[in-house]
């Protein structure tokens, strides 16, 4: 049986949208609020492997996809979430969770500038130290 | 009275690939906390890629990695494929296999000649960077040159395997299990390497997991991953081979997972080059439509995942990458603590973060911030500790 399946089932009201790309590759959409839930069940308790984030900047807020990788049937089930609040964007953090979710939260803080509430460390992980506060390199409108 | 000194590693730079600065607090010889700061040599790809075409991207992911240089535009290319959802000529899946595999084998020589010589064996790293070098002529004879192959294209590779360089590369194979052999034994049966190796830097099994770490470092914790398996891609569902798996989570495991996988890519490599079908190596691809992709392969660290998102122009609107030792070297918090000193080098190197410049370390009094040693000096610490080792049990 896939995953997949199973996940449809457990998140059931959870999941706003759901495709299927190709065979192994899923695609689930949720609310932000149910991310640690969510996240929680993935890692916790159907032994899904956090293998990363993904951030990005698109003109209807901010979006994270958050692949979880279940290799008993090689399928990446990636979680996205949307923040429409692109002022001042934030979810809970995962690293609570999961240590494996640290770093990433650090580096999508910094590039896109998303508060991580409950982060144990979040600092600068990849930017220099004189790069200005307040900017974040893959933010669109920080481009003009 | 003990009293917590800091020791310093890098930035520029220690046992990885790119800088990186491990702040280790110790108590007298032992490690009681580790710091790790990155980003010293963050080139901006991810972001550099948005304003390159679907073509030129694999020159550019190439380059992220100069050990592994064909895992990261594989794992492009699989994205990419992903997305347009193609099937490339069977050739071409057979022939990056070929690549990746010859790419495993002289990483891991790299890496043992590497842990040989700071555990001071320097024999072992003379010897295992002399079998290497063979295969990078390979690498030279089949794409001209001896890194930076640039094999992957979307839709295929971008050159042949001769039918003449055949034989060559299998003779140079043959020649490669003995040696192979050789460093098994020399790993397996010598006690000092044993006392050096065993028990230290453990990574438990529950460990590995909240971490997510991935490759041999996974393996060797017990932890039965292997994208290759799991997520087939290429031609590694149409082969056989055996996926390593040790127990115990020390930098013994991780060694003998290393030198046991370079036996199952000698497999891989040969059963390809009889099964190869012959045919066209790459499928024209005109079009990338809109959506997104994910990629991923197994490089010799560990999972490479790529994530590809496209809005139908030539150029991807976002591409993701995740280098294995994202996940590894963080991992390092845990198995660097509770060593001693002299283990550090060996722990931190142990994950395989393509390393280099061990000049780099120093060990800094916290009070007075002056130097009490460098990085020599803690190669020297370590391999004395080998020295000392060999004598008693002599």
């Amino acid at each position: 049986m896939f995953i997949a399946d199973e996940i449809k089932e457990r998140l059931d009201e959870k999941i706003i949208d759901w495709y299927q790309h190709s065979s192994r590759r899923i695609y689930f959409s949720v609310e932000p609020k149910y991310i640690q839930a969510v996240a929680g069940l993935l890692f916790r308790d159907l032994g899904l492997r956090f293998s990363i984030a993904t951030g990005q900047d698109t003109p209807q807020g901010l979006e994270l996809l958050y692949h979880f990788s279940f290799d008993k049937t090689g399928e990446i089930i990636s979680v996205r979430v949307l923040i429409k609040d692109k002022k001042k964007p934030e979810i809970d953090s995962l690293a609570p969770l999961f240590p494996a979710a640290e770093w990433i939260e650090r580096e999508m803080w910094e590039m896109l500038g998303i508060n991580f509430i409950g982060h144990p460390n979040l600092k600068r992980l990849l930017l220099a130290d004189e790069w200005p506060e307040g900017k974040h390199p893959l933010r669109h409108e920080d481009e003009s | 009275m003990s009293h917590k000194v800091v020791v310093p590693i890098g930035p520029y730079h220690p046992l990885q690939e790119e800088p990186e600065y491990f702040r280790l607090y110790v108590e007298g010889e032992k490690v009681v906390d580790i710091d790790i700061v990155i980003g010293y040599m963050h080139r901006g790809i991810e972001e550099l890629s948005e304003h390159k075409h679907f073509d030129q991207i694999p020159f550019l992911v190439e380059r992220i990695c100069g050990i592994c240089s064909t895992s990261h535009p594989f794992a492009y290319v699989n994205a990419v494929e992903d997305l347009i959802k193609i099937t490339i000529p069977e050739r071409a899946l057979y022939i990056r296999t070929i690549i990746a595999e010859m790419e495993r084998i002289h990483s891991h020589l790299l890496w043992l000649g590497l842990a040989g010589h700071f555990i001071g064996y320097n024999t072992v790293w003379m010897w295992s960077w002399r079998y290497r070098e063979p295969v990078l002529d390979m690498f030279e004879m089949i794409t001209g040159n001896r890194n930076h192959y640039a094999m992957m294209k979307v839709g295929g590779v971008r050159r042949d395997i001769k039918d003449e360089d055949v034989p060559i590369l299998k003779k140079t194979l043959d020649d490669l299990v003995p040696a192979v052999d050789m460093f098994k034994g020399a790993v397996m049966d010598d006690p000092v390497i044993k006392a050096r190796l065993k028990g230290i830097g453990i990574l438990t099994k529950q460990q590995a997991i909240d971490w997510a770490v991935v490759g041999p470092t996974a393996r060797a914790s017990g932890i039965n991953i292997d994208v290759r398996k799991d997520d087939p891609y290429g031609a590694y569902d149409k082969v056989s081979w055996n996926v390593i798996v040790e127990e115990d989570g020390d930098i013994f495991a991780k060694t003998k997972v290393r030198i046991l996988e370079m036996y199952e890519s000698i497999r891989i490599i040969r059963e390809c080059l009889d099964k190869m079908p012959k045919g066209p190596i790459d499928f024209d691809v005109k079009d990338i439509p809109p959506g997104e992709g994910i990629g991923r392969v197994e490089a010799p660290r560990g999972e490479c995942f790529h994530y590809v998102k496209s809005d139908g122009t030539n150029r991807p609107i976002r591409h993701k990458i995740r280098a294995p030792s994202y996940m590894n070297v963080a991992s390092n918090k845990i198995a660097a603590v509770g060593g001693t000193i002299s283990d550090a080098t060996i722990t931190l190197a142990a994950v395989d973060p393509c390393y280099c410049c061990t000049e780099r370390l120093t060990v800094l009094d916290k009070h007075s911030n002056k130097n009490i040693m460098n990085g020599w000096d803690l190669i020297r610490l370590s391999q004395e500790k080998t020295e000392k080792l060999r004598n008693s049990i002599k």
